[in-house]
């Protein structure tokens, strides 16, 4: 009966993984009568869908990289680096609630400062400075920008404890052999870190590629630029024009899109880990 | 001038005093243990040493160096912990050759260096492994090997084998003394275990909460305390309350029998209390010590078989005496309730007033 205890969690996994993953696939190659078809595949090189998944793949990568490196060095002065308390359970704190700010509140919080009337874009333009038309907060940057302030958080979150862990007798094995602070980032700490490192910026780039509501809300849905999730509701959506077997196809993509990640990320894991 | 000075050193964290009045002065080659219980401020002694803490007071000078503002990666330690702090990410060889190849030195230089250390530790085809593949007395060793192999001018030891079991502890220690003699390095060594340092060092720093109780080598520490303290938590001790007889004779009474002291007791007067100790491997039941030896008699209440001694507990009335006889397969040990007279010379009693204060 030792069997009995896994059965919540395979049912958890085969109603929310493995049976919408497969219905996906499934629907990605019957067309709208429900025969076998591959042209919801093929349809997918038609150019605006190519350009949407290289710029979420754009998009997801920088705000990974971007929000991966200011996450890490905030985690680091919170840790490592010896800010008070008081500052260290602000930044948690904050953290907590801004890694999970997403969607058409963020949205409207970034049009009211960054936004063409925005408060900050205001305040620029008053000492002189203007934002637009050289920046919008609609185009690939301002998406960014918007991303970028719930990766920062979800990094901060997830590499304290890891920096925390870090023993301090390594470092201090490494100062009294003669190293320089540096030395022991170069040589000790950074390797150490790294797996926790890589893992987390592959988790951005996921959050990143499947965010859906911020950007609609910025986009408006609209564009033709735009990211993948957005085709795919336009494609799912109850209108005339929308094609559900192109939405799984879609979709599909995605799906093949984050194996890679998670593959290319276990494979530098495993050689950032050959220690362990 | 010594190879290594501590003078005045003091620390406080906050309010509460950590180490007080530390003063040390080392030669080179010279083994010095740190020895004391738990939060006497060892650690941070040698903290201090390597400069990891800063003293809040005092001076420590190195090799005629001031080094007291010296970064510690400005000193040319070696350090060892009780947690090995191995750097989990690099192979074993890669562990020792750190401090040189942050110093910089050519790749052949420090391939040499690490088999050398390599050999000098009995390890070198663990060269290639990496630290979560060692036990805990190889990994200690490894980093024993990457602690010296940059020739530091001081190998600082905290409680390296505490996390190590019984038999590996004692040949480990075996193993520390002999590259230190073999190298002449000026160690000095952390410990709350008085056997590990009275077999490694050639002297002692007995301390008690911040403070320096005694200094000296293991026979004079062990023989003659100085202070109650050490006396008691330097070995096992019998200590008798005791009340004084006659102080210019220096007799006292140990629940109601007589013994004598060999000195007058400084001070003292008739019905006076205080403590007398005694060592349990010198007393010995019955006839040993000859007519003139002090004599108590008392039942025995317990006998504890420990290998080669055998320890056993005598109630003398109100307290107890333990002492010590060699096992001997053809003498059978007493036995409970076994009438004995115990005896031991009078210069052996050590008399304890109070913890004597700097
Ligand atoms: N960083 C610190 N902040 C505050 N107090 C400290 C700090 N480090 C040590 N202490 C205090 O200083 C005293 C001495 O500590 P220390 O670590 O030197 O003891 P120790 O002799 O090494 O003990 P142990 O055998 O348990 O390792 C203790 O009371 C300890 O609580
Ligand atoms: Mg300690």
């Amino acid at each position: 009966m030792a069997w009995l205890g896994v059965v919540p969690f395979l049912a958890f996994i085969v109603a929310f993984l493995l049976w919408p993953a497969a219905s996906i696939v499934v629907r990605s190659f019957l067309d709208q009568q429900g025969r076998l078809t591959l042209q919801n595949i093929a349809d997918l090189s038609q150019p605006f869908i190519v350009s949407s998944y290289i710029y979420t793949i754009e998009l997801s990568a920088v705000t990974a990289a971007v929000g991966g490196l200011f996450g890490l060095l905030l985690a680091y002065a919170i840790t490592v680096g010896g800010l008070p308390s008081w500052a260290r359970a602000g930044l948690l704190g904050f953290s907590g609630v801004a890694s999970n700010f997403a969607g058409i509140p963020l949205a409207f919080a970034f049009i009211a400062t960054l936004g063409q009337l925005g408060l900050v874009t205001q305040w620029l333009k008053g000492m002189g400075v203007s934002l637009y038309p050289a920046f919008s907060l609609y185009s690939f940057w301002g998406l960014a920008i918007t991303y970028v302030y719930f990766q920062i958080p979800l990094m901060v979150l997830i590499m304290a404890p890891a920096l925390d862990a870090m023993r301090r007798d390594w470092r201090e094995a490494a100062e009294g052999l003669g190293a320089t602070g540096w030395q022991y980032w170069r040589f000790v700490g950074l390797p150490i870190l790294l797996p926790a490192i890589l893992g987390t910026m592959a988790l951005l780039f996921g959050n990143a590629f499947g965010a859906h509501a911020t950007a609609f809300a910025l986009t408006g849905g609209g564009s033709q630029s735009s990211v993948v999730t957005i085709l795919i509701g336009a494609q799912i959506s109850s209108d005339a024009l929308a094609n559900p077997g192109l939405g799984n196809a879609l979709a599909l993509g995605m799906i093949v899109i984050m194996t890679i990640t998670i593959g290319l990320y276990s494979w530098l894991q495993r050689l950032s880990e050959r220690w362990k | 001038m010594s190879f290594l000075e501590i003078n005045g050193v003091r620390k406080t964290f906050g309010q509460s005093v950590a180490v007080e009045h530390f003063e040390l002065r080392a030669e080179r080659g010279e083994f010095v243990s740190f020895l004391g219980p738990s939060g006497c401020g060892k650690t941070t002694t040698l903290r201090m040493v390597a400069g990891f803490e800063r003293p809040s007071a005092g001076h420590i000078r190195i090799d005629g160096v001031d080094m007291t503002d010296t970064p510690p990666n400005k000193r040319k330690i070696g350090m060892v912990f009780q947690s090995y702090a191995l750097f989990p990410n690099m192979t074993v060889a890669d562990n020792i050759g750190f401090g040189m190849r942050v110093a910089g030195r050519p790749r052949a230089e420090i391939r040499a260096r690490v088999d050398e250390m390599l050999g000098l530790i009995h390890m070198p085809e663990f060269a290639r492994r990496y630290p979560a593949q060692l036990s805990g007395g190889q990994q200690q060793r490894v980093a024993l090997a990457r602690a010296l192999a940059a020739q530091p001018q001081l190998l600082l030891l905290d409680e390296p084998l505490s996390a190590l079991d019984a038999k590996i502890r004692l040949s480990l220690r075996q193993e520390i003394r002999a590259i230190q003699r073999q190298l002449n390095i000026t160690t000095i060594y952390v410990t709350h275990d008085q056997e590990e340092a009275m077999s490694l060092s050639d002297r002692i720093v007995v301390m008690n909460r911040g403070r320096i109780e005694q200094i000296g080598g293991p026979f004079e520490v062990y023989n003659f305390p100085q202070t109650g303290f050490v006396a008691s938590f330097v070995g096992t001790l019998n200590v008798l309350p005791a009340e004084v007889v006659d102080a210019g004779a220096g007799r006292v009474r140990v629940d109601g029998q007589e013994i004598a002291l060999g000195k007058p007791i400084s001070g003292g007067a008739a019905g006076q209390r205080l403590s007398v100790a005694v060592r349990p491997e010198i007393i010995s039941p019955n006839g040993a010590h000859g007519p003139q030896a002090n004599q108590l008699r008392g039942s025995v209440e317990d006998v504890t078989f420990l290998g080669a001694i055998v320890r056993v507990r005598v109630r003398l009335g109100a307290s107890a005496v333990h002492f010590d006889v060699f096992n001997n397969p053809h003498l059978a040990p007493p036995a409970h309730g076994d009438l004995v007279t115990l005896r031991f010379p009078a210069e052996s009693c050590m008399v304890i007033t109070e913890a004597r204060n700097h």
